[in-house]
């Protein structure tokens, strides 16, 4: 079976400074997959890079990306386009400004629809509202005729979840979609995304730097940190028998509300320095092999 | 009968509004009837998600807002009512810290500065020397070395930075702080740290703290009893170790099993997605 996402060795620059240190990874169809890191870990990093986003001055200086067994790299701009928000599709950070303002919320998701399907306008209005429905949003047809201004931010946030799977893509990059929402909606969110995985057949990278969120909704996880692996495998196995000690380190520092404080342990400091020097170390051995 | 630093009775808050055809004014009322009683020396956390109401308490607490009715009693004075003046010697003995010390720590002063400055207001200190071993003492309480005195706050990590706001708010040695949302930002292994130090600072300075958050998990390992916030009211409140293993109210109950615990659960997602309107999109 071919994977529908496979990273290998990939490494990223933004100018002189790596962010991305020969990082491998495969989602395969069907597969929810967490991707897990704190701030600096790389992990936004590295789904701007399969979505071909990366900022102007980030250069891939080595490794592939493949996307059902085709090199993303390699693609010229118009065949890329063709990909993105059809067969590969962004659930962004934040839905206060991912939205046009001065368009229709029911404008935004048939212009994808026209444009990927070839729906005329008539029936991709109608397929924008059955969408809808599916992100559990009630009376679609009039939302279809709101300004983002004129609705919530847990529905905004519906409204890209109904976007990303508006064409049955192959894989969906979760990038922290629920960090901005309260518990309550949060909950909200991961139940619908799982629900239109599960009916659309997509697999989903789930960026995020919450162990719980991660447990919730994903089979496997990658754990990141500077740019590096440092851990993957089923989510149940690495949460119950973590192997490295910064993912043991992020659970013992992961406070919980089932258990009284004095569990909390931060994470040691020595520890976070001997994974820098480690990929410092990495940093030095790849700069003296470049000819 | 425990000595209790701060407490309010009544505390209702409500800010002007225009609406309807007229603009008329009407008022709406955003914190209503909140009765507390914070213990000398012990953690009360404030939890509520977001348009609870629960940052306009902690400014009412700190009189950054004046009440619409009802009293907030201070060490014994009443301070619902009291004008600026008098307000200005009872400033420094309650202090805020704010959730972005990115925009609390004024970005054209060294943290030195900053943090000496309002030693300097209150006359408590006198020339360059004092006011560098205060600086020193203060760092050196948060966990900063002393050389961080001559830097800008751009040139700290958030971590950093959040302790530097922590330093500024000790820095008169205040009986009373409120910590508005002061980990939510921070990465996990940084939280912890700034938990920890929250904690310890406590057991030495004594202070007596009203801690808000939207995040209960947090709440737990810092604070004495809990107050649950929901559209302005207080629909629980207790130690935190009852509110935490036997939630009252069905609204603390949804908050807490909305937490995702890093165990993996195969029921947890298999609820079927509440419906939302246009209007209660984000309401719980």
């Amino acid at each position: 079976m071919t994977a529908t996402l496979s990273v290998r060795d990939l490494c990223v620059a933004i100018g002189a400074v790596n962010v991305l240190r020969g990082v491998s990874l495969e989602v395969e169809p069907g597969e929810v997959r967490g991707l897990v890191g704190e701030s600096g870990a790389g992990k936004s990093m590295l789904g701007r890079a399969v979505l071909g986003l990366l900022p102007a001055n980030a250069t891939i200086t080595s490794g592939s990306i493949a996307f059902e067994g085709r090199d993303l790299l390699g693609l010229r701009d118009a065949e890329r386009r063709k990909l993105l928000g059809r067969r590969i599709a962004l659930i962004p950070q934040d839905p206060m400004t991912s939205l046009n303002p001065v368009k229709r919320v029911g404008a935004q998701i048939s212009v994808l629809l026209r444009h990927h399907l070839g729906l005329s306008k008539r029936a991709a209005l109608a397929r924008a509202a059955e969408l809808l429905a599916e992100v559990a949003i009630r009376e679609p047809a009039r939302v279809l005729g709101l300004y983002p201004h004129e609705i919530s931010g847990g529905m905004r946030q519906r409204v890209l979840i109904a976007m990303a799977f508006a064409c049955d893509p192959g894989l969906v990059i979760a990038d922290e979609p629920t960090t901005a929402l309260d518990v309550t909606v949060q909950r909200q969110v991961l139940q619908l995304v799982e629900r239109l995985r599960r009916s659309h057949g997509a697999a989903v990278l789930f960026v995020t730097h919450d162990l719980g969120v991660v447990a919730k909704i994903c089979r496997t996880m990658t754990v990141l940190h500077a740019g590096r692996v440092l851990e993957e495998g089923e989510t149940a196995d690495v949460l119950a028998r973590p192997r490295h000690p910064y993912t043991r380190a992020l659970l013992a520092a992961t406070p919980r509300a089932d258990r009284p404080a004095e569990a909390l342990r931060p994470v040691p400091p020595a520890l976070i320095e001997q994974l820098w020097s480690e990929a410092r170390r990495l940093d030095r051995v790849s700069a003296a092999g470049q000819p | 009968m425990t000595d209790v630093l701060l407490r309010t009775g009544g505390l209702s808050f409500a800010y002007p509004q225009r609406s309807g055809l007229f603009r008329r004014r009407i008022l709406r009322d955003v914190i209503k009837r909140v009765d507390l009683a914070v213990p000398r020396g012990s953690v009360l956390g404030l939890v509520g998600e977001s348009g609870s109401g629960k940052t306009t308490l902690g400014r009412l607490l700190v009189r950054l807002l004046e009440p619409t009715s009802g009293g907030i009693q201070f060490d014994g004075i009443e301070i619902g009512d009291l004008d600026e003046a008098d307000m200005r010697p009872l400033r420094a003995r309650i202090q805020m810290i704010f959730q972005d010390p990115q925009s609390s720590l004024n970005p054209r002063l060294r943290l030195g500065t900053t943090l000496t400055r309002p030693l300097s207001v209150h006359g408590r200190i006198k020339g360059r020397r004092q006011q560098r071993e205060r600086a020193a003492a203060l760092l050196d309480l948060v966990g900063l070395p002393a050389d961080f005195a001559d830097r800008y706050p751009h040139e700290l990590s958030g971590g950093q930075r959040q302790r530097a706001g922590i330093a500024r708010a000790l820095a008169l040695e205040p009986d009373f702080i409120v910590a508005d949302e002061i980990v939510s930002g921070l990465d996990v292994s940084t939280q912890a740290h700034i938990l920890l130090l929250l904690k310890e600072l406590r057991a030495r300075l004594g202070l007596t703290m009203v801690f808000i958050s939207h995040d209960l998990s947090v709440v737990r390992v810092l604070c004495d009893d809990v107050a649950i916030l929901q559209h302005g009211e207080v629909v629980e409140y207790g130690p935190v170790a009852r509110v935490f293993s036997a939630p009252r109210h069905p609204y603390t109950q949804q908050l807490l099993a909305a937490i995702p615990l890093p165990d993996v659960e195969p029921g947890w997602l298999g609820e079927q997605p509440t419906v939302v309107s246009q209007q209660q999109g984000s309401a719980a």
